[in-house]
């Protein structure tokens, strides 16, 4: 079950009766935990665990022994005594008439829209037993917003549940969205209903993971993608993100906790990639540059704390709403822009190829990479450095197009010079991980002796805000780990009033949980999933022969060979950035 | 009234409420309208900031109530009451008659700026119904062409105080 | 006897100097046998040194043209070189006689005259200062004045069939005094209730009283009061809030208007008293913003009372604080309900959320909450003063006191009402409202709004109390009230109120706001055009009106709030009383009554029509056809049946049957 739903410790038993049977639950709780616990499935559209229940898509209703209406279920709390009916004929009846209403003016094509097969809405109808349309009715004419380069809108399948704008306002504290009008007029929309792209979305995705139809999804590049793949003129390179591993094996029914890359790397050869590469040779590249800047800042002067650049709706926030923090803000580029840049610009060369000849693709957990990967200071002379971006869920459809049966694939080693990985850089996938990365090499760097445990607990698990102190030779370092954007924000300002001079690092994952539970990755995840994630995450680094991103082979090798030293004049070239005030 | 402002009008409304509170949201807006007449984009953006809310929410709060129009107003507003007495006494044909006489569908602002018509759920006039507001004085007892001549009366007279 | 007349009619300042005033409220506060003094007989009007006009000033009142008339007397006083006494006060409720004027001479009783247009000013102040009185249908009557001199001949205003059935107890000063001045109200025993409250009980003990009066909601719901005020005193947690509900919201509703605007210091009384025996230290007015002459009066009266230190850090002396705001709604029916109310005075959208918990344990800023309505708080005084036992005994068993209702529609005498609560229907609509006008029948009387039902004839005699109302089918709602005759489509009312409801549900939960729209929906079918119709689609109709029933069920059964449960009342209540009605919308395509345009057949009466092509002009469609001073006719095949000719006749020569 999940964490909300723990009692409080004074909380008292209550004997309560369930469709005639007894069953004991906790005094308080809301009836709805009571019923799952006992694995009765009562559905719902707009519950969201962790948040307070908004009771408003009513098809958890049910019936409740001397309350003249039926009661939503999410909203009601347990009492002692209590009768229910959960699926009487009166409920039944009620929850079907909902799901026609619902139907009543929506857009008949389930064919071919991006949820056929996982909407919430039409398994629902089928459930209930929708058969004919008895209500229908003029919808109001609503038209998609394809504005933003991350994320599309299609107002029409909105069933308005509400959840989009909660994860959004509660979660990733953005408030890029809202309800907007009233009625049946209702919409949820931006401010003054412009684009996505006008507003203050940071294109994280998170609101695509909880909506129940077709209403949110990514903008798709799998059509850029399956062309270039069949293009004899552009040679596909790919690589995937740390996190990408550990979902493939989860969503395709691999072994848990088991990295499942070598598969990945063959799966995405047989979808005609000719190179495959592992973004976390470029999270320990990341590092390098990362760990070193820290150095630099906190022995030579420079702004502080230093914040982490790999998360890129966090970067897109701080451009927006935290301007006066730009400084602080890493000058590395993402691994994802790191490695892109590498493919483009060096790779490439020694292959023999132009930039525009390749064709670089990212498996990516996120939808803001797209963005990212859009942004202009990423395509140097027109050339993008990454050229399309595929989400979890995009490369399973392009898996399941492809008729692959990944549990038959043998694994195979990913693409040298730039598939070496340190366990470090597979840790970007989970919150806490970059810090972790961090300090393991920054330990090394300061000192010139490794950490006696190469595991730093304090910054693992799934808490919103992580903090750890340590003196490290002479530099004494602050850090604070921050998932869940909206957790930043408080931080930011504790920051700014001056109040928190001992940080000298702070990570911000946008989303909750980190790149494991990212805007791109298979829906339906509950919080058991996020976890599962997170330790298969820690299983891989604990397993790994090189634990530090300073050890990795390849890193060194490319930077003996081109980059010369971190934070040298190539590597500014190539693997750092700028920000402003958008 | 005015139709178009600079940003900087509305400082001192927003320094009356300095504290950031969100309850102070409608107010706020309340005295924006009452102060430029409608709602302007720029102007929600400027309440939007001064109580450190995100835009959506501004928007998401304007749009739910009746009140905030996101136009100016006609020269002559008209408010006609479609509460449950005026229904029954009629305020249907006296909209209908209004709108199609002046040229203008209830909500909006005609085009030369001139008259603009709005519905109100009820005025509390019911016992002289059906009411109709213009430029708000309250009219009971209307009729349909009574409150055409009522408007085209207004704008005459609007049209001669811009004269002077 | 020359004065400026302005002069004369001028107002004094509306509030003395604080120290004055406050010294005032003291010394009349004091003991209750101040209440017979000269000075506060004066402000009772008991009897007038020199001639007085009141005129009712209330919204309803301006706008029949009180202004007007107020302007046309200060003239002939001028004109005259009279000096005299010009007084706007609240409204008595008879609407339909706006504007009222009443007179009263030095040594006699107070006249009341209504309507008084500017035009019947002259004639009739003439009249009266020369001591005859006018006896025509503006003459209302005569107020009973003990120790002043009668007028011969003319009625009793109490005997008047408007006031002979009412007990007015919240109306009690409207139309009586000038509801700017604090000092007024406290010469008609103002504040006494408090200052007993304060000094005689603690909170637990007025709780009690509320409760053994019985005195329930008067905004629709009717749940116990004291039982509220007993949940919120029992929550945990020091700060708790009063919050007056004044967003009338229901249309054809407007007590609470007129209570405000006639008598504001008794809501504020009223308020003191509640947040006194819940110990709210903080109070809210959220009131509709449509009301502003209302919001003036309260801000006015807001003031006064914290300059005489009614109100403020230390009410009367007693040491309990209370601090009142007003906010202004922005128009939405739905803050009418307690949690969007809460979340609208929040600065959020006026969506409700799940109860539990209630505002009572957990409101606004998420601190244990009362939210009463106005007329509610308004009766506090009069609870208090005169006592629980006293309160019961008015009214019945499981409602006690009194109703004020806003009568309105097709009805004689309109207004604001106030009986004891069992007065049957037939009561207020035909004896206070003087039934039908213009001999036409008595169809139903709406009563709830949106939230209610009809009540048709054959149920007349029901008495208004929450428990007989609700058999019905109907509800006490807030106290609407509107006749409507025989020329009412009730498919149509259902309509209106079908289009009113899903235009202001909230959005939030689904039976409501896609539930209702497709209710209005089938509605709208019912009563469209037969044009384009095939052989099918009336057993569709017939089955989406099957539907129709099945949809309201669930609705009701599972929408959120109040408003969403209540929505398909209207109608439901017009099916159970008027299905036949339907039934000839659906299977005859016709409306009996008339009113739905798209069903009616129009033609050109050829013995009436000039030919001046007004109607062909208006015609959409081009259907109307004719040749200038000819009779014009109308193609039926091109006819969609919007009505615009009917309109633009100026002769009655379109007819529509």
């Amino acid at each position: 079950m999940v964490a909300h739903t723990a009692p409080a410790p004074h909380a008292l038993a209550a004997h309560i009766s369930v469709d005639g049977r007894p069953v004991t639950a906790r005094a308080g709780e809301p009836l709805l935990d009571a019923l799952r616990r006992e694995g009765i499935h009562v559905p719902t559209l707009c519950h969201l665990a962790h948040l307070t229940p908004t009771g408003a898509c009513r098809l958890c209703v049910v019936e409740v022994e001397g309350q003249r209406n039926l009661v939503p279920s999410c909203a009601f709390p347990v009492a002692d005594g209590m009768v229910v009916l959960t699926h009487s004929q009166r409920a039944q009846r009620a929850r079907k008439t909902i799901v026609e209403l619902l139907l009543a003016d929506h857009p008949d094509d389930c064919l071919y829209c991006v949820r056929a097969g996982n909407c919430d809405l039409a398994t629902l109808a089928a459930e209930l037993g929708v058969r004919e349309r008895r209500y229908r009715g003029g919808g109001s004419e609503r038209h998609v917003d394809a504005s933003s380069p991350a994320l599309l809108r299609d107002p029409a399948k909105c069933i308005l549940c509400g959840r989009c704008v909660r994860v959004c306002e509660e979660v990733q504290g953005v408030g890029a969205i809202d309800f907007i009008g009233r009625g049946c007029h209702t919409e949820v929309g931006t401010a003054f209903q412009q684009g996505l792209n006008l507003s203050t979305c940071i294109s994280c995705g998170q609101c695509i993971n909880v909506c129940p139809t077709g209403a949110l999804r990514e903008v798709s590049h799998l059509k850029p993608v399956t062309d270039a793949l069949g293009d004899p003129r552009r040679v596909a390179v790919v690589q995937h993100a740390p996190s990408i591993s550990v979902t493939l094996a989860e969503t395709l029914g691999l072994a848990p906790e088991v990295d499942a890359a070598g598969v990945l790397n063959a799966v995405l050869r047989r979808l005609g990639f000719t190179y495959v590469f592992d973004t976390s040779f470029a999270a320990d590249l990341t590092i390098m540059e990362e760990a070193s800047e820290l150095v630099q800042r906190i022995t030579s002067g420079g702004a502080l704390p230093m914040m982490t650049s790999c998360s890129p709706g966090w970067v897109a926030w701080v451009e927006q709403e935290a301007p006066d923090f730009i400084p602080n803000l890493s000058s590395c580029k993402s691994p994802q822009q790191m490695l892109g840049a590498v493919i483009k610009r060096v790779w490439a060369e020694r292959h023999g190829r132009l930039p525009d000849e390749v064709f670089s693709v990212a498996i990516m957990p996120c939808t803001a990479k797209k963005a990212e990967a859009a942004r202009p200071e990423m395509a140097p002379d027109g050339v993008p450095d990454v050229d399309a971006v595929l989400t979890t869920r995009e490369l399973l459809r392009l898996i399941k197009l492809r008729g692959l049966d990944v549990t038959r694939i043998a694994p195979e080693p990913a693409d040298s010079p730039f598939g070496e990985r340190s366990g470090a850089g597979k840790l970007f996938g989970v919150t806490g991980g970059v810090a972790e990365a961090a300090l393991r090499t920054a330990y090394a760097f300061i000192t010139g002796s490794e950490l006696p445990a190469a595991e730093i607990t304090e910054l693992r698990g799934l808490d919103e805000v992580k903090e750890l102190h340590v003196k490290i030779g002479e530099l004494s370092l602050g850090v604070a780990v921050v998932n869940g954007l909206k957790n930043a924000r408080p931080l930011l300002e504790a920051v700014r009033a001056g109040r928190r001079p001992d940080l000298t690092f702070i990570e911000v994952m946008t989303c909750p949980g980190g790149c494991i539970a990212g805007g791109g990755q298979p829906l339906g995840a509950d919080l058991d999933a996020v976890r599962a994630r997170m330790r298969a995450l820690y299983a891989i680094d604990a397993g790994a022969e090189l634990r530090r991103s300073h050890d990795n082979p390849q890193v060194r090798a490319l930077y003996d060979e081109v980059l010369g030293a971190p934070l040298g004049a190539m590597s500014h070239r190539l693997l750092h950035t700028a920000y402003a005030p958008r | 009234m005015v139709a178009t402002h600079d940003p900087s009008e509305l400082d001192p409304i927003v320094a009356r409420y300095p504290d950031r509170r969100r309850e102070h949201l409608i107010p706020l807006l309340q005295e924006v309208q009452d102060h430029c007449g409608y709602l302007s984009h720029d102007a929600m953006i400027t309440v939007a900031s001064a109580l450190g809310l995100p835009v959506s929410k501004v928007y998401g709060v304007a749009t739910f109530y009746n009140q905030f129009r996101f136009e100016p107003r006609g020269k002559v507003h008209c408010q006609v009451c479609r509460g449950t007495a005026c229904h029954v006494k009629g305020s249907a044909h006296v909209l209908d008659t209004l709108e199609r006489s002046l040229g203008v569908s209830a909500g909006h602002t005609g085009k030369d700026g001139v008259y603009s018509v709005e519905v109100v759920a009820c005025m509390g006039a019911c016992g002289l119904a059906p009411v109709v507001t213009i430029n708000d004085t309250v009219h009971a007892l209307v009729t349909p062409d009574g409150a055409k001549r009522l408007a085209r009366v207004a704008a005459k007279q609007e049209a001669h105080r811009d004269d002077d | 006897m020359t004065t400026e007349p302005a002069a004369a009619g001028q107002r004094r300042p509306a509030a003395a100097p604080d120290h004055t005033l406050a010294s005032f409220v003291t010394e009349v506060l004091a003991d209750p046998s101040t209440h017979d003094r000269p000075a506060l007989r004066r402000l009772r009007r008991e009897n007038v040194t020199r001639p007085t006009f009141l005129i009712g000033a209330g919204t309803c009142g301006l706008g029949a043209g009180a202004r007007d008339t107020r302007d046309a007397i200060y003239a002939f006083l001028y004109t005259h070189h009279l000096e005299a006494d010009v007084v706007e006060v609240g409204c008595v409720g008879l609407c339909s006689a706006e504007p009222l004027v009443d007179i009263q001479l030095p040594g006699r009783t107070r006249l009341s005259f209504g309507p008084v247009r500017p035009g019947d000013v002259a004639e009739l102040v003439d009249a009266v200062l020369w001591g005859t009185v006018p006896t025509d249908a503006r003459l209302l009557g005569q107020h009973t004045q003990p120790g002043l001199i009668p007028w011969d001949g003319v009625p009793r205003l109490a005997d008047h069939p408007f006031f002979a059935a009412q007990t007015r107890w919240v109306l009690e000063s409207c139309g009586l005094s000038d509801p700017e001045r604090l000092d007024e109200y406290l010469a008609r025993g103002g504040y006494r209730a408090l200052a007993k409250a304060l000094r005689e009980h603690t909170p637990e003990g007025v709780c009690d009283m509320v409760l053994r009066a019985g005195l329930r909601g008067r905004g629709g719901g009717g749940f116990p009061t004291g039982r509220k005020w007993e949940l919120a005193r029992a929550a945990e947690g020091t700060q708790k809030y009063l919050i007056c509900n004044a967003d009338e919201g229901d249309p054809g509703a407007f007590m609470d208007r007129a209570v405000i605007e006639g008598d504001p210091h008794r809501l504020v009384e009223g308020m003191i008293i509640a947040a006194y025996a819940i110990g709210a230290t903080k109070a809210y007015v959220y009131i509709r913003a449509e009301y502003p002459l209302a919001i003036t009066r309260l801000k006015k009266a807001l003031a006064q009372a914290e300059a005489a230190g009614i109100l403020g850090d230390d009410v009367l002396g007693s040491g309990v604080s209370l601090h009142i705001a007003i906010k202004q709604g922005a128009g939405a029916f739905v803050c009418g309900e307690e949690t969007a109310l809460i979340h609208s005075i929040m600065g959020r959208r006026g969506m409700p959320r799940p109860r539990p918990p209630f505002p009572v344990t957990s409101g606004l800023f998420d601190k244990p909450t009362v939210i009463n309505n106005v007329e509610t708080l308004a009766n506090l005084p009069t609870l208090v003063g005169r006592g629980p036992e006293a309160f019961a005994a008015v009214g019945t068993e499981g409602s006690a006191g009194t109703k004020v209702f806003a009568l309105s529609g097709d009805v004689v005498r309109t207004g604001l009402v106030e009986v004891a609560m069992g007065t049957s229907v037939r009561d207020i609509v035909f004896t206070v409202g003087g039934g039908v006008p213009h001999g036409k029948g008595f169809k139903a009387a709406q009563m709830g709004g949106p939230s209610g039902g009809c009540i048709p004839a054959q149920h007349l005699d029901i008495a208004v109390d929450y428990a007989s109302l609700q058999e019905v089918g109907a509800m006490m709602g807030s106290g609407g009230l509107v006749v409507m005759d025989e020329d009412t489509c009730m498919v149509d009312v259902a309509r209106f109120f079908m289009d009113f409801i899903q235009r202001e549900s909230c959005g939030k939960c689904i039976p409501c706001r896609e539930g209702t729209r497709r209710m209005l929906e089938i509605l709208d079918r019912i009563t469209q055009s037969r044009r384009d119709e095939t052989g099918s689609d009336a057993l569709k109709r017939f089955r989406r009106v099957m539907y129709l029933e099945r949809l309201a069920e669930v609705i009701k059964e599972t929408s959120l709030c109040g408003l969403g449960q209540s929505a398909p009342n209207p109608v439901l209540s017009a099916l159970r009383w008027f299905r036949d009605e339907y039934e000839v919308h659906v299977f005859e395509r016709r409306c009996p009554a008339h009113v739905c345009k798209e069903l009616l057949t129009y033609t050109i009466d050829p013995e009436r029509c000039r030919g001046c092509g007004l109607c062909a002009k208006e015609c959409p469609t081009g259907a109307i056809i004719g040749e200038r001073k000819k009779p014009y006719t109308i193609r039926v095949d091109m006819c969609i049946g919007c009505g615009n000719c009917l309109t633009a006749c100026r002769l009655d020569a379109v007819q529509a049957a």
